[in-house]
């Protein structure tokens, strides 16, 4: 008797959490069903009748078609990756180089470097926008990967997540190492590097979505519309066809289809590194 | 054996060179900028503390500042809170829990011109909204709610909140997961509840999790720009206009860089309290690590 009353509450404690799980579900990716369901709506159904319907009657590939006549994807898709990929292995690289001694070298002014570094945290960028602009035509940025790239390649929150990665490896590695007649860099590169593997992977899938999805810095300093980003590209998108929204919902759904690839293919680490960044950051 | 002295200057070369090209000489240049005329046509010209003086009369002014603070009034509790409910929902041991888990962490990953459009098109008056909240009875007629001053910002809120829930539920989940086991095993030997355990374990425990959401979501927030520009452009008749946007406008638009910089500085140094105040509470445990 007891042991089926257990059974009973355990039984309707489930029910209770999937029910929980697939509302909350519902409000995190409902929007993006709807807007698919949008996408794929032929040019026979009004999309804007009341009440809305979910399903399309006819569904049709058609507005990806036509999406992809006046809208660059391949190439805004192009942008975007060469962007990320620099931004992501620049900002890794600089992030780590600065660390090591910051975490592993006694040298003079050490505390202060390590603090300033962690004030520009402290300072936004949207302070920073119009200078670094100035500063950006001045070096001739506009309209290049680099103008788009520099200004984030050496963050506070990767310097200081690879500096408590540092930390943590025994100090006599290094002295063996040394003893062996390896250099500063050769110790970094061949010894640490490969044990603070972890913590490189959060930094740099940090720094792709960041990069990825970053609007407002090419937002100002690209005006030539061949080297747009996707987000560039598709607030263009949706600006010029304002009343056409099968092309703007294909157009947003094919624009997230990358990201959204690339994080179901690795969403094991994207959770466990945001996890770690938490903890550590 | 002992190192070479410059070879810890030489590691922090590259990022020394990136923060001060594009940090720190900016910084004193936005000062400067600040206190100066400046169009980028002409030469900047010294004016003193005009700009500031000619902030503080305009009203657009303040009423970017006042709708950035019930910005951060209406997202900042909603992020603290909601995402604690969501990592306890997903730390449950139970089928499929990762699928869920993803589920609630795709907003994070998409940009916000994805995210902005999205919602646009479920905002809409004959969108699905309407329909669903009609059809449950909670209004009576559909609400346009980028569009009518009365709701803009609330709508445009609604956006940040579902695109952070996932990345702040991630943190209090790892938070959740750094609790040791044996704190509930032993509690519950000493006959504690399971409202005693919430109350004197979870809710201690989770309190460093708690202050650092609370600094991020609030920092944030001081600088929303993205929602608002694909959404609404700041209307209508400005509702939506927030601090990050006024300045943009004014720099970008307008080209009154030393008036736009006044304003960053402002910017700057609100978040500079919000953060000293953060550094107030846990400035100790950080630095010491």
């Amino acid at each position: 008797m007891a042991v089926e009353a257990k059974d009973k509450k355990s039984i309707m404690k489930k029910i209770l959490l999937y029910t929980l799980l697939v509302g909350v579900a519902l409000f995190m990716i409902g929007p993006f069903i709807w807007l698919l369901a949008t996408a794929l709506k032929s040019p026979g159904e009004n999309i804007f009748q009341y009440p809305p319907t979910l399903l399309p009657e006819n569904p049709t590939l058609m507005n990806f078609v036509r999406v992809m006549d006046t809208f660059p994807f391949w190439r805004y898709l192009f942008n975007s990756a060469v962007v990320a990929v620099m931004t992501v292995f620049l900002n890794v690289l600089f992030c780590s180089l600065a660390a090591y001694p910051l975490a592993r070298m006694k040298f003079k002014g050490r505390n202060l470097i390590f603090i300033l570094v962690l004030s520009t945290m402290m300072i936004p960028f949207q302070l920073l926008m119009i200078p670094v602009y100035v500063i950006s035509l001045e070096l001739g940025l506009q309209n290049t990967y680099l103008g788009m790239v520099l200004p984030h390649i050496t963050t506070a929150f990767g310097v200081f997540l690879m500096r408590q990665a540092f930390i943590t490896i025994p100090y006599e590695l290094d002295e063996s190492a040394r003893m062996d007649g390896a250099n500063a860099f050769q110790i970094w590169r061949k010894i640490l590097m490969p044990l603070v593997k972890p913590s490189m992977v959060t930094l740099a899938l940090f720094t792709f979505v960041s990069a990825w999805g970053d609007f407002l810095w090419p937002l100002i300093i690209v005006s030539d519309q061949s080297m747009y980003t996707l987000p560039l590209g598709l607030n263009m998108l949706s600006g010029t066809f304002t009343s056409d929204w099968r092309l703007i919902a294909a157009g947003a759904i094919i624009s997230m289809l990358p990201i959204i690839i690339i994080f179901l293919a690795l969403q094991r680490f994207f959770i466990s590194g945001a996890m770690k960044g938490a903890v550590k950051g | 054996m002992k190192q070479h002295k410059l070879t810890p200057y030489l590691f922090l070369l590259p990022g020394s060179v990136i923060l001060t090209v594009f940090i720190f000489y900016p910084m004193l240049q936005a000062i400067w900028m600040s206190f100066t005329e400046y169009n980028m046509i002409t030469d900047a010209e010294f004016i003193g503390l005009e700009n500031y003086e000619n902030l503080f009369d305009s009203d657009v002014f303040w009423n970017a500042l006042t709708n950035t603070f019930i910005y951060l009034i209406g997202v900042v509790p909603a992020l603290v809170i909601l995402p604690i409910f969501l990592a306890v929902l997903v730390n449950q041991k139970i089928k499929g829990i990762g699928f869920f888990r993803s589920a609630y962490y795709i907003p994070v990953v998409i940009s916000l011109v994805v995210a902005g459009i999205t919602w646009d098109w479920v905002y809409r008056e004959n969108g699905i909204l309407n329909y669903i909240l009609d059809y449950s009875g909670v209004i009576a007629e559909p609400i346009p709610w980028l569009t009518s001053q009365d709701t803009a910002i609330f709508a445009v809120m609604a956006v940040t909140i579902w695109k952070g829930i996932g990345y702040y539920m991630i943190i209090y989940l790892a938070g959740l997961q750094s609790i040791p086991h044996d704190l509930y095993e032993a509690a519950e030997m000493d006959g504690a509840n399971w409202w005693q355990q919430v109350t004197r374990i979870t809710i201690p425990m989770l309190m460093p999790f708690v202050l650092i959401v609370t600094i991020m979501s609030t920092i944030a927030a001081m600088k929303v720009f993205e929602e608002i520009y694909v959404m609404t452009g700041g209307g209508p008749a400005r509702s939506t206009e927030t601090l990050v946007f006024y300045i943009y406008s004014e720099a970008f638009e307008k080209l009154n860089m030393g008036y736009a910089a006044a304003g960053g500085v402002i910017l700057f140094l609100i978040t500079l309290v919000i953060s000293l105040i953060n550094l107030k509470f846990m400035g100790k445990d950080r630095t010491k690590t």
